[in-house]
């Protein structure tokens, strides 16, 4: 399926053992291409994501941002034409050329999309999935958990008394919040979160971005987005990608006031 | 230029205002037409009795023999079309999600079959039924409908499916779904709708289609008991009594056909009112 290009890491890499866990990359990318036919999309990604840090992934439309994000979390098993190669290590894990089941390294990884879907089914019952998929039965417990989730994610006090109402009957703002919570109840190391306030008015967009600055505390977020101001706001690290290459990468604010090359330089100006 | 853009617009909503009530009113018509034909042959003796002597020349009776072999042949077929349509339905949308050329192939392998003409099944089952040496009977009828009847099951099931947008199918599995839980807890749900209409569609052709019928499931004055007796059909019943040459029996045609036409129309109403009666429980 993919082509299976071998990587060499150091040894030190590969054998470092976590003295301190949070210190260390939750995340990392080595030598990682995509190719869909001759189009090469993303070309010799290395990156490294930062624990418990918003990670803004930056650049204009069509550079390879989503690609990258679906490449986390083997969503491009669903794209025949992609051929994905490289390494993309989940503490440890080479999650790319791995023997785990595809579904147990999906659950590491919350994904919220450009615009929300919520499963036909309740609003409970949509919380609840991801629980009864890891085998949990006990109801208590599942309607602890989807209580926690739900005020976790500032939904709570807006559904306490239509639980069991449909999910699509919450305004497109509420879903977004409600597949947020949706996948935190699975308890994920990671937040892929692809554009996620690109279909929602600029009140919900601000609850969800505040959402972000809270969950980071337990959280690993990978936030896509074009918006400039929106990176600003969020970023704890950045990473500018420009046809489907990684420009540069670092803390926001020497990033973003001192730019080493042309295109991050063109893209500040145009997004301001 | 701005009188003809007027009258261009107004040309085009009249011609399709004027064809899509005129197929209402030729349906209207139909109807209308088989209830005031049959209408005085109707009695609960059409319903509740099977043919007795002489029935075929005005005698007493009724069409209870081919009112249950039709439905048992329906039933019967359109379980067994459920039991190939859905899970193949799904597998073309789920499994094979990666795959588009094999996924339009067997589409366009499926809509042949859904063109071939009934007769062809028909005489595809008699052969079937020879082979195994078999007599016409219920069995070899639900078979040959069943065969009938699964390209429009799938076919119909299918094409809902793949409208539903595959950012669902993805946030499916990045929950950590399988596939085949991402088929049944989150695809058939949500086009569960369109499995209802596939149901519907498919129950439909099969309780109302002759020719497939014809040299399977026979025809009997009696109603079925065993899977290897023979069945008389709806359609069947119709057709040989629309060619009496008495007056009174070809009514009993058109009652026939009034009952055909109830119990399809039942269905369809009763089908519609678990839909949604299964969607809300569901979504609720």
């Amino acid at each position: 399926m993919f082509l299976s290009e071998t990587v060499t890491m150091s040894d030190k890499e590969t054998s470092s053992k976590p003295t301190n866990k949070s210190a260390l990359p939750v995340l990392r990318v080595r030598n990682l291409n995509v190719f869909a036919g001759d189009h090469h999309i993303l070309n010799d990604i290395n990156l490294d994501i930062p624990r418990n840090k918003v990670t803004v992934l930056l650049g204009p439309s069509g550079c390879g941002k989503t690609t990258l994000l679906k490449c986390m979390n083997k969503l491009t098993d669903l794209y025949r034409e992609l051929k994905v190669s490289g390494n993309i290590l989940i503490e440890n894990d080479d999650i790319l050329n791995t023997t785990t089941n595809i579904p147990s390294i999906r659950q590491k990884m919350g994904l919220l999309s450009q615009r929300p879907y919520p499963l036909p089914v309740s609003i409970y019952k949509n919380v609840a999935y991801g629980l009864k998929l890891k085998g949990v039965r006990d109801k208590k417990l599942i309607e602890f958990s989807v209580e926690k989730h739900l005020r976790e994610t500032g939904l709570w006090e807006e559904v306490k008394n239509r639980l069991n109402s449909p999910a699509t009957s919450l305004s497109i703002g509420q879903q977004q919040r409600l597949c947020l919570a949706r996948g935190l109840a699975v308890k994920p190391t990671i937040i892929l979160a692809d554009e996620p306030t690109s279909a929602l008015d600029p009140i919900s967009s601000k609850i969800i971005e505040n959402l972000f600055k809270e969950l980071k505390k337990h959280y690993t977020i990978i936030l896509v987005t074009h918006v400039l101001r929106q990176a600003m706001r969020l970023a704890d690290h950045v990473i500018f990608m420009c046809d489907g290459k990684i420009i540069e990468q670092g803390q926001p604010d020497e990033l973003f006031k001192n730019p080493q090359t042309e295109e991050l330089r063109a893209y500040l100006v145009d997004g301001n | 230029m701005r009188r003809i853009k007027i009258l261009e617009e107004k040309f085009f909503v009249i011609l399709s205002a004027f064809m899509t009530y005129s197929l209402i009113a030729v349906l209207a018509f139909i109807i209308l037409v088989i209830f005031v034909k049959g209408f005085n042959a109707l009695s609960l003796d059409m319903i509740l009795k099977t043919p007795k002597g002489g029935y075929y020349y005005g005698g007493e009776g009724g069409v209870l023999n081919a009112i249950m072999g039709s439905l048992y042949i329906a039933i019967g077929a359109t379980l067994i079309a459920i039991f190939i349509g859905m899970p193949a339905a799904l597998y073309i949308n789920v499994q094979l999600v990666r795959y588009r050329r094999t996924q339009n192939t067997i589409r366009y392998f499926l809509d042949a079959l859904w063109g071939i003409p009934s007769i062809v099944y028909g005489a595809f089952g008699f052969t079937l039924m020879l082979f195994f040496g078999m007599n016409a009977s219920l069995l070899a009828g639900i078979i040959t409908v069943a065969l009938l009847i699964s390209p429009i099951m799938v076919r119909t099931f299918d094409e809902v499916l793949s409208t539903i947008p595959r950012g669902l199918h993805e946030a499916s599995l990045a929950l950590g779904s399988t596939r085949t839980e991402t088929a049944f807890r989150v695809m058939f749900k949500q086009g569960f709708s369109g499995f209802i209409t596939a149901v519907l569609l498919s129950f439909g052709r099969g309780i109302g289609d002759a020719a497939s019928v014809l040299f399977t499931a026979g025809y009997t004055d009696n109603v079925p008991v065993n899977l290897d007796e023979p069945a008389a059909t709806l359609p069947l019943a119709i057709f040989f009594q629309l060619g009496s040459p008495i007056p009174e029996v070809r009514e009993r045609a058109f009652a026939s056909a009034v009952i055909l036409t109830v119990i399809i129309l039942a269905l369809s109403l009763g089908a519609r009112y678990i839909s949604k009666r299964y969607s809300k429980t569901n979504l609720k």
